[in-house]
């Protein structure tokens, strides 16, 4: 349609991070100074974070070419070869998007989405806009079939139908528990009060998950379209984002969006010409991973401290201000549009039994392509770990897949031809979660993971409940005397003992599922508790604590600078002699290391 | 501290009435008031709590329970390492030890010139790019522990905000 050339600039969070603001402008100066005419535009995240920054260049007729890794230096040079030439350099092209003419000697490209090993195996609804609209730009979502699901609801559906639609889909909460997604809608539908809200959870605080950033600042509309046929469904009138904080593009394109679906009459009074009004407003966190709880979370909108509080009542019946709330995860509603506009049918044909539809996953950790995935459920967790993402980098071997984030658990190798769905990853001890994957390989220590994410649950502990504040305490305790080298033999079973005490019997989601991560390294990986308590060894080499540092004696010259620089003396040996480190005296403070020239010295565990 | 006394009350005010209407306003208004005085002072959160006819209590209540508040004055610049897990897997600890041994302070202090503080943030949600760093709203991403220093330098004369 365009006859100009256009250029697109992944401009997410992690592409503006990866330098995307200068690649940008150094693309602008090249065109400036070139007399180019070609329409320079900015797109969010299409996901393949490992290649950031990521520049697509298209000319009128031809695919859509899809540079990666490109550099301030470099980027003039591809931009004019391309546009002026029609030279494309191997060395940035990663592949082509759609169809055209191309010269014959460009033939052997691969398709980015079907060809490249990173897209193969995805399946992108909720993803697909991301990557390819103007996320500040509503024409460009509209032109996508956006908002047409919504007209299609207020103007031929009844609320009641709407509400069979999403429940025959078989979509569920993709915020972690999986709830059936119409039943809530249901729930909150035959709730009876004057007034009713649509709230959507965009906190994700689960540290290593990024999908609803994401599609946040890829693709705002397609949450908000979401939300307008929630509200439409329950009879809410007036809808919350709750945005964490931490993500101030994610916010600010969410306000821009909200402006322009409100010119459009997408939002607002009387949409459609319809009598449905809706109204949106963003709201923020101020930093507090409990607020990702629903209670808690409503509790923060309202202006208060955000403490869970016991359900029942669920939000469904009482939720913000009181009144019936519709709440769901960023994600859920995304898919909304898509399970209207292609029907309910078509959707539950992916999937599994029990999980329909796909998931987003943020792949991070020691893979050799992090990014953002979008698989059908289902799929293996081997398929993602060494299709999608490429095996463990520098060709390490695997050791553990941690999925859910702090609420979730460590899966083991041999567990790795799970599918992905909900039940499964439950059963394994793990959980779905927002969608973090977090790859670990054999540098991985075990327990320092446990006690990594216990200290994180451990800080945000609310402190309304005594289990989850006390509990998490003392088991965090335990593991950091047991990293320390310091472990007692009957540890193991008093963390045991006490996760399923907390689990049991804490008051929120936060402390029933904070033990997670310790019960399953601790039923996959018992051995490396004892490894640690018993041995005092950290194979992994990560516990510094268990380690010691060893001169090699093939390498080392005796040049003496380890032995003058020890702030406590524990090296000692003769000029020109190998030179040896007393264990019992050493600090373990690593100064020897950064004065070897001879790189003879190294922690051994 | 001295600040304190000519603490400027038409803000509050200015803040106060742009949020008034609204339910459930407290933490936007105190989300504006940290952007204009750096942090929240006491005497300004005591001029709030008269104007919202809310106990005092409750307002520090809410700013201790968000870590997004502070009641201490701030550097110019805001150091936050991510302690997420995608950066612990990818060697974080390396870069806070640089850090530390850099500005000789410890995670939630401020530099005694008042040029950084250094925090530490749960996940900036640039996993695929771990281990990363945001100061101020910069995000540096693929860090290594040598590239610290130089970063650093960048901010320490005077403005930062060239990247
Ligand atoms: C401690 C804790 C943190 C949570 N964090 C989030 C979160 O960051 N994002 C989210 O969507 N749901 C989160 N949840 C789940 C929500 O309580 C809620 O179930 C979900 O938002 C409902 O939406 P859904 O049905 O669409 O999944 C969290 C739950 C707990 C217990
Ligand atoms: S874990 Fe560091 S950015 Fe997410």
């Amino acid at each position: 349609m365009t006859a100009k050339p256009k250029i697109v600039v992944g401009l997410g969070t992690c592409g503006i991070a990866a330098g995307g603001r200068e690649i940008y402008n150094a693309i602008e100066k090249a065109l400036t100074e070139n007399n180019i005419d070609a329409e320079l535009t900015q797109t969010g995240c299409i996901g393949a974070c490992e290649n950031e920054v990521l520049v697509d260049i298209a000319k009128p007729g031809q695919p859509r070419i899809s540079y990666g890794k490109v550099t301030e230096e470099k980027i003039g040079e591809v931009v004019t070869n391309h546009l002026l030439h029609d030279k494309i350099d191997r060395e940035f092209a990663l592949g082509k998007i759609g169809e055209g003419e191309l010269s014959a000697e460009y033939d052997d490209l691969p398709y980015f989405f079907t060809d490249l090993p990173f897209y193969e195996k995805q399946v992108r609804l909720c993803l697909r806009n991301c990557g390819f609209i103007n996320p500040e730009k509503i024409d460009e979502y509209v032109e996508r079939d956006g908002y047409q699901a919504l007209k299609q609801v207020i103007t031929e559906m009844k609320p009641e139908e709407v509400v069979e639609v999403i429940k025959s889909s078989g979509l569920r909460g993709r915020g972690g528990g999986g709830f059936s997604t119409g039943m809530k809608w249901q729930f909150t539908m035959n709730a009876v009060g004057d007034k009713k809200y649509v709230v959507c959870n965009a906190d994700e605080g689960d540290p290593g998950a990024f999908m609803d950033r994401s599609i946040l600042e890829g693709d705002p509309h397609s949450v908000m379209e979401g939300m307008a046929i929630a509200g439409y469904a329950v009879g809410a009138d007036e809808g919350y984002i709750y945005c964490r904080a931490e993500y101030p593009l994610a916010v600010n394109r969410l306000k821009m969006a909200i402006e322009q679906a409100k010119e459009k009459n997408f939002l607002g009074d009387n949409i459609f010409g319809t009598d449905f009004s809706f109204n949106l407003k963003v709201k923020e966190g101020a930093g507090a991973f409990v607020c990702g709880e629903e209670t808690a979370l409503l509790m923060s909108i309202e202006g208060k401290r955000g403490m869970p509080r016991p359900r029942p009542p669920f939000p469904a019946n009482e939720g913000l201000f009181g009144k019936p709330t519709c709440l769901n995860n960023v994600e859920t509603f995304a898919n909304v549009p898509v399970v209207i506009l292609d029907g309910p049918e078509k959707f539950a044909s992916i999937g599994t039994e029990g999980s329909k539809g796909t998931k987003v996953f943020a792949l991070t950790g020691s893979i050799n392509r992090t990014g953002l995935a979008e698989v059908p459920m289902g799929i293996t967790l081997e398929e993602v770990v060494y299709d999608v993402a490429g095996g463990i980098i520098d060709d390490g071997k695997f050791k553990a897949v941690q999925a859910g984030g702090p609420s979730g658990g460590c899966i083991p190798e041999d567990l790795l031809h799970l599918p992905i769905d909900y039940d499964s990853l439950t059963e394994a001890g793990a959980m779905m979660g927002s969608g973090g994957l977090v790859v670990m390989g054999e540098d991985t220590c075990m327990v320092d993971i446990a006690r990594y994410f216990l200290s994180f649950t451990q800080i945000e502990s609310c402190g309304k409940c005594t289990p989850c504040r006390e509990g998490t305490k003392r088991m965090l305790e335990i593991l950091e005397r047991i990293v320390a080298g310091e472990g007692k033999p009957d540890d193991i079973e008093k963390l045991k003992t006490l996760g399923e005490a907390i689990s049991a019997t804490a008051l929120c989601g936060l402390g029933q599922t904070a033990p997670n991560p310790v019960l399953t390294t601790l039923r996959y990986f018992q051995e490396e508790y004892e490894q640690h308590i018993f041995d005092k060894r950290c194979v992994a080499g990560i516990c510094v604590d268990l380690m010691f540092y060893l001169i090699d004696a093939e390498l080392c010259n005796g040049c003496g600078r380890c032995r003058k620089a020890c702030p406590v003396s524990a090296i000692s040996g003769d000029k020109k002699e190998v030179h040896v480190i007393d264990k019992e005296t050493c600090i373990k403070c690593g100064v020897c290391v950064e004065k070897c020239k001879q790189e003879a010295i190294s922690l051994q565990s | 501290m001295k600040a304190e006394n000519d603490l400027n009350y038409a803000a509050i005010d200015n803040i106060y009435d742009t949020w008034k209407s609204q339910k459930g306003a407290l933490i936007p208004m105190l989300q504006e008031m940290q952007e204009e005085f750096g942090y929240l002072p006491r005497t300004a959160l005591e001029y709030l709590a008269k104007k919202l006819h809310q106990p005092i209590s409750q307002i520090y209540g809410v700013c201790t329970f968000y870590s997004q508040f502070h009641l201490k004055p701030r550097g110019k610049h805001i150091i936050r390492v991510c302690q997420g897990t995608a950066c612990h897997v990818r060697g974080i600890a390396k870069i806070a030890t640089a850090l530390e041994e850099e500005l000789e302070v410890p995670v939630g202090d401020t530099t005694e010139d008042l040029l950084f503080t250094y925090e530490s943030v749960a996940c900036v949600g640039c996993c695929g790019l771990a281990p990363v760093m945001m100061i101020d709203d910069v995000t540096y991403g693929r860090l290594n522990a040598a590239a610290v220093p130089d970063i650093l330098k960048k901010y320490e004369g005077g403005e930062g905000n060239d990247s």
